[in-house]
């Protein structure tokens, strides 16, 4: 057992710049991608009222998801500013997750959205959209010639921001293994990492993301607590 | 005040004579033996109604002696017994001696033509079996207690245990001191409420520290009062003759692996009729065999067994053993417990003991007799190692005990059991309440926490209110509560028992490398742990179930190898033994080491390395602790000889890492074994201590389990392990399934999801509190910290030294592997990214 006892030198969150065609994004260590010269904030996967969701059939997980969710993003909002943010899809467990939010809750999604443009893509989790908050519902955007939709579709030639699949990347490193949350990104795509509080993973290496990875310049940027890390393809492993 | 556990007579001391029957005598006499004194004993407290705790020696009829209360009344009131009824009920720990002892039973049962029908459940038992149990159960069931707690749950207990009479808990010592003995505890209450009155316990324990605590568990506990099971005692057998495995090769500084003394095993293996070889770890026990069949010139019958294999493999080893074909086992503590294996003669120990009563344990396998001396050799596989096997042996000697107390019960546990009484049927607050608080580990619990549990059992005992339309158990009157619907019953059961075993996967040895991503057919060699599959790449080879394979990838949920061409393993780092050095044990070597006098009884290399230590450095006096100092390469070492086991000192080296950050000492790691710890750093520490800017004393002084501890404890790896550990016992998430997921990883992230947002909005939440207790006592060893701090305090010796002592050395050998915290794994994201700009610009 060596256990490095310091702290890293640098305490600042450190981002990642990343470009997508004409789209050129900062990946944020929180989770969130944003496109300065859009004054876009993307997001993906928020899953509202997980735990409620679960609590149905008899699994109580913390009813805080939602809150602790919202305070996450809340502090992104106040510090990138956007004047849109995009929901990439799932923003609530199940059908019913908008109506089960608390007025609290409910209160705070629509201050959020006051002086800015909100769009709600619609997912499999939330096809119906979001009741009677505030921002509008649809099932694909284009910004800057990239299509922003839920579920990826992995078409050659065409470019693509996406959630849904929830990815985590592992390395190891010195003996270690070490995984995290990470956003999936080659020459053409890139699939946000989920930002709900009570959210799962799958690796990136996964069948289901088409060997996205495997193309030419992919990498994983990996979140750590304070930075994001860009680690190189070959150097991820499967689960 | 403590008084016997029965109302009026006081039958403690009544020679009442016990009632043997007739056939017993005959049985008895037609082998030319006498009943034992403690079994005519323990059978006329019985028939007095008495509970009771019979410790004795292993060999010592203790498995007779605890059925006989319950064979001789079934003899003598077979008319009487109503069908549907279990009349005793046999609790072990181990699914096999359940298995051993049927077999042990029916010899005289046949022989006598008893009235009685024995049988075992287990999970293994054919689900028909089981359902066919619960309609028509035998007079004797031999169980586990996870199977009592399933048994319990069921809308039929009230039948199945009216007639109960009589219960026995098996290798009670090794059950009551964990959350498993916690949720019996619980079980044996809810028997005591179910069956009718008069229900006794008997419970069969090896030697103890505290017999009293096992003698509370075994009757109910009034408010304000102790009560005490009867105590009988078997006399002592012939003393064991242990020695130390001497050895031509040279002894080790450092390692856990005793390579160097295979070829003495083996000579000693050859001599003996059949060997039990005893290891603290499987990696352990992988490697002896490897390396004995490596050098089995004889072509000796050795096997192995241990907890991973496949258990159909595991059952021939212990066919074999009983059959007296085999000339030695390989085994880990799997074999410890009281199973009676034909005629083993030799016990050889590898490795230090960890503890005296967990060492005479061991080398109870050997002559299985008690009038016979048992034949034990131990194999230390390093130098400290030695002062530890010869202080057990002396300890051994003089009878003296280091097990472990009962322990509080925790909520997690409580919470299971909850959930198991409202599957059966509705059920009363307050009497649960009494019920619970009559049990030994719960008798501490106030009425305030208790419903605490309730309302997680309910819907998670949050704050914030939100689940009650959810709810799993509601309370339909005041005071009242049911299950919301029947199908929680079914999660119940499949999310029962306490044991959360780290993430495994199947291992299938396949004939050639697979092609595709699906296989067929191979051999399942048995399970292995998904944290040190996490480690190998495919290629990767290493030793299991005694033959070295090649890692091909994971398939579906299993793990995929081929035999391997190449020789040379890539052993798992290991770190040595999982259980930490007893303190008293601790105590033993601390004190061998401060008398010079007794050193003639040390192998005389290790006696040099201590007289070298003197030279070079100080030894300390008993109650003294050393702390060394001194430069090596390019950085600067403090190394503390504190001696309490290892898992105290990883929680040690976190808190010392921590303050001398503050000190400006720049701390750059730590690493520890059972005897001490060595922590480096960029400063001089001997130098700021010379200059007045580091105090040594201070350093180690008790605050440090004040803040340092709660600060660190918040962020700490261990912690996040304990809560998925509490979150799963307690039902708040599921278990896992074979099939139902690919691996454990959902659970796991999930669960560290869930602690951190539970910790972010409700810190005093009762699963934390569970939690924190948990890691308290067991992961970090608070209480054995705050007992070495308080010992040394102005006892502390220091020493500034030029250059490394032979007594640190071994601990600066020492590689272990353990998570690292937060900042550090901050720091190899940032290295293995740093890779990829070398890399770039290479």
């Amino acid at each position: 057992m060596n256990l490095p006892a310091q702290k890293p030198e640098n305490d600042m969150p450190k981002q990642v710049a990343a470009q997508l065609g004409d789209l050129a994004l900062v990946l944020d260590a929180a989770g969130v991608a944003y496109a300065p010269d859009e004054h876009t904030l993307l997001v993906a996967d928020l899953h509202f009222e997980k735990a409620s969701s679960l609590a149905r059939r008899g699994v109580y997980l913390p009813p805080y998801d939602t809150a602790d969710t919202l305070r996450s993003l809340t502090a992104l909002i106040m510090h990138y500013q956007p004047k849109r943010v995009i929901c990439l899809g799932d923003s609530f467990h199940d059908v019913d997750g908008h109506a089960r939010l608390v007025n609290a809750a409910a209160e705070a999604i629509s201050s959020l959205a006051l002086g800015r443009d909100w769009v709600w893509i619609s997912g499999n989790h939330d096809p119906d959209g979001k009741g009677s908050l505030p921002g509008q519902v649809c099932v694909e955007v284009d910004l800057r010639n990239v299509k922003l939709r839920h579920e990826p579709q992995f078409i050659s030639g065409t470019y693509e921001i996406a959630g849904h699949l929830h990815p985590c990347a592992r390395i190891e490193q010195r003996g270690r293994s070490l995984r995290r949350r990470c956003f999936a990104i080659n020459q053409n795509q890139m699939v946000l990492p989920a930002f709900g509080a009570l959210t799962g993973s799958l690796n990136v290496l996964d069948k289901a993301y088409w060997g996205m990875m495997h193309s030419g310049n992919a990498k994983a940027v990996m979140l750590g607590q304070t930075a994001a890390y860009a680690i190189k393809a070959n150097r991820l492993l499967p689960d | 005040m403590v008084k016997p556990a029965a109302t009026g007579i006081d039958f403690a001391n009544a020679a009442s004579p016990a009632i043997l029957p007739e056939p017993f005598l005959k049985w008895f006499s037609s082998r030319g033996w006498q009943p034992r004194a403690h079994q005519m004993d323990l059978l006329s407290r019985a028939q007095a109604g008495r509970s009771c705790l019979l410790i004795a020696p292993t060999g010592a009829g203790k498995t007779l002696a605890g059925f006989l209360p319950s064979l001789v009344d079934l003899t003598l009131n077979a008319r009487e017994r109503k069908q549907g009824e279990i009349h005793t009920l046999y609790l072990s720990p181990l699914k096999a001696l359940a298995v051993d002892i049927e077999r042990n039973l029916q010899g005289p049962i046949r022989d006598m033509a008893l009235p009685v029908d024995v049988e075992t459940r287990t999970g293994d038992t054919p689900t028909s079996k089981r359902r066919r149990q619960r309609i028509s159960p035998p007079d004797i069931l031999l169980t586990t207690p996870e199977q009592l707690a399933l048994l319990i749950s069921g809308s039929d207990a009230k039948r199945l245990f009216a007639g109960l009479k009589y219960v026995i808990v098996d290798e009670l010592h090794a059950l009551a001191t964990n959350k498993r003995g916690h949720l019996m505890a619980l079980g044996l209450a809810r028997l005591r409420h179910i069956a009718a009155p008069g229900l006794q316990m008997i419970g069969l324990s090896a030697t103890v520290a505290d017999p009293d605590g096992l003698r509370r568990f075994l009757v109910a506990q009034p408010q304000d009062e102790e009560l005490l099971a009867d105590l009988v005692i078997a006399g002592a057998g012939a003393k064991p003759d242990i020695s130390i495995l001497e050895t031509t090769e040279r002894m080790p500084w450092q390692g856990h692996t005793a390579r160097f003394a295979v070829p003495d095993v083996y000579a000693a293996i050859a001599k003996a009729k059949t060997a039990l070889i005893f290891v603290n770890t499987r990696f352990q026990a992988e490697l002896m065999f490897q390396e004995l069949w490596r050098i089995n010139e004889l072509d000796l019958p050795i096997a192995l067994h241990h907890g991973s294999l496949d258990a159909s493999q595991r059952r021939k080893v212990e066919g074999a053993m009983a059959a007296n074909e085999l000339r030695a086992v390989v085994a880990t503590s799997t074999l410890e417990l009281g199973i009676d294996w034909g005629d083993v003669d030799l016990v050889l120990h590898i490795g230090g003991p960890k503890g005296a009563s967990r060492l005479a344990q061991r080398i109870g396998r050997a002559n299985h007799r008690m009038d016979e001396a048992s034949k034990a050799m131990l194999v230390p596989t390093n130098r400290f190692e030695v002062l530890e096997c010869q202080v057990a042996i002396e300890a051994n000697y003089v009878g003296a005990q280091d097990t472990d107390p009962v322990g509080e019960g925790n909520f997690d546990v409580l919470a299971q059991h909850i959930w198991g009484v409202a599957c059966a049927g509705p059920f009363a607050e307050e009497a649960l309440f009494i019920e619970v608080s009559s049990t030994e580990p719960y008798r501490f619990i106030t009425r305030a926490l208790f419903r605490r549990v309730i309302e997680f059992v309910a819907t998670g005992g949050y704050a914030l209110k939100v689940y009650e339309r959810y709810a799993r158990i509601m309370e339909f009157t005041p005071g009242w509560w049911r299950l919301r619907h029947p199908r929680l019953a079914q999660d119940y059961r499949l999310n029962i028992g306490t044991i959360v075993e780290s993430p495994s996967l199947l291992i299938r040895l396949l004939k050639a490398k697979p092609k595709g991503p699906i296989v067929r057919g191979g051999m399942v060699l048995g399970k292995i742990e998904e944290a040190f599959l996490e480690a190998l790449v495919q290629g990767d080879t290493f030793i299991f179930a005694g033959r070295c394979v090649c890692f091909e990838g994971i398939r579906e949920n299993e793990c995929v190898v081929t035999d391997a061409t190449k020789r040379d393993p890539k052993i798992p780092s290991y770190a040595g033994g999982k259980f930490p050095m007893s303190t008293f044990l601790a105590e033993q070597v601390r004190a061998l080491i401060a008398s010079p006098e007794r050193w003639k009884l040390l192998p005389e290399e290790v006696a040099d390395w201590l007289r070298l230590q003197q030279v070079h450095s100080i030894l300390p006096a008993k109650q003294e602790m050393l702390v060394e100092t001194f430069p090596r390469g390019n950085r600067h070492y403090l190394v503390a000889y504190t001696f309490e086991g290892r898992m105290a000192h990883q929680t040690l080296g976190m808190l010392l890492t921590r303050r001398l950050e503050r000190a400006g000492a720049k701390p750059m790691g730590f690493v520890a074994n059972d005897y001490a710890l060595a922590i480096w750093g960029l400063e001089d520490m001997g130098e700021m201590v010379r200059h007045g800017k580091l105090s040594i004393a201070d350093l180690f002084d008790q605050d440090m389990l004040g803040d340092d501890l709660e600060a660190w404890m918040d962020e700490s790896y261990m912690l996040k392990r304990t809560f998925r550990y509490c979150a799963v016992i307690s039902g708040l998430i599921e278990r896992r399934h074979p099939g139902k997921e690919k691996t454990g990883r959902q659970v796991t992230v999930s669960s560290d999801l869930i602690y951190d947002v539970l910790r972010r909005h409700e810190p005093d939440h009762i699963l934390l509190q569970a939690t924190r207790r948990d890691a308290a006592k067991g992961l970090l060893d608070i209480a054995r910290i705050n007992d070495l701090l308080s010992r040394i305090q102005g006892r502390i010796i220091h020493k500034r030294l030029e250059k490394i002592s032979p007594l640190a050395v071994p601990v600066m050998m020492e590689v272990g592997k353990e998570p690292v915290s937060g900042a550090a794994n901050e720091a190899l994201l940032g290295e293995a990214e740093d890779d990829l700009i070398n890399e770039a610009i290479a």
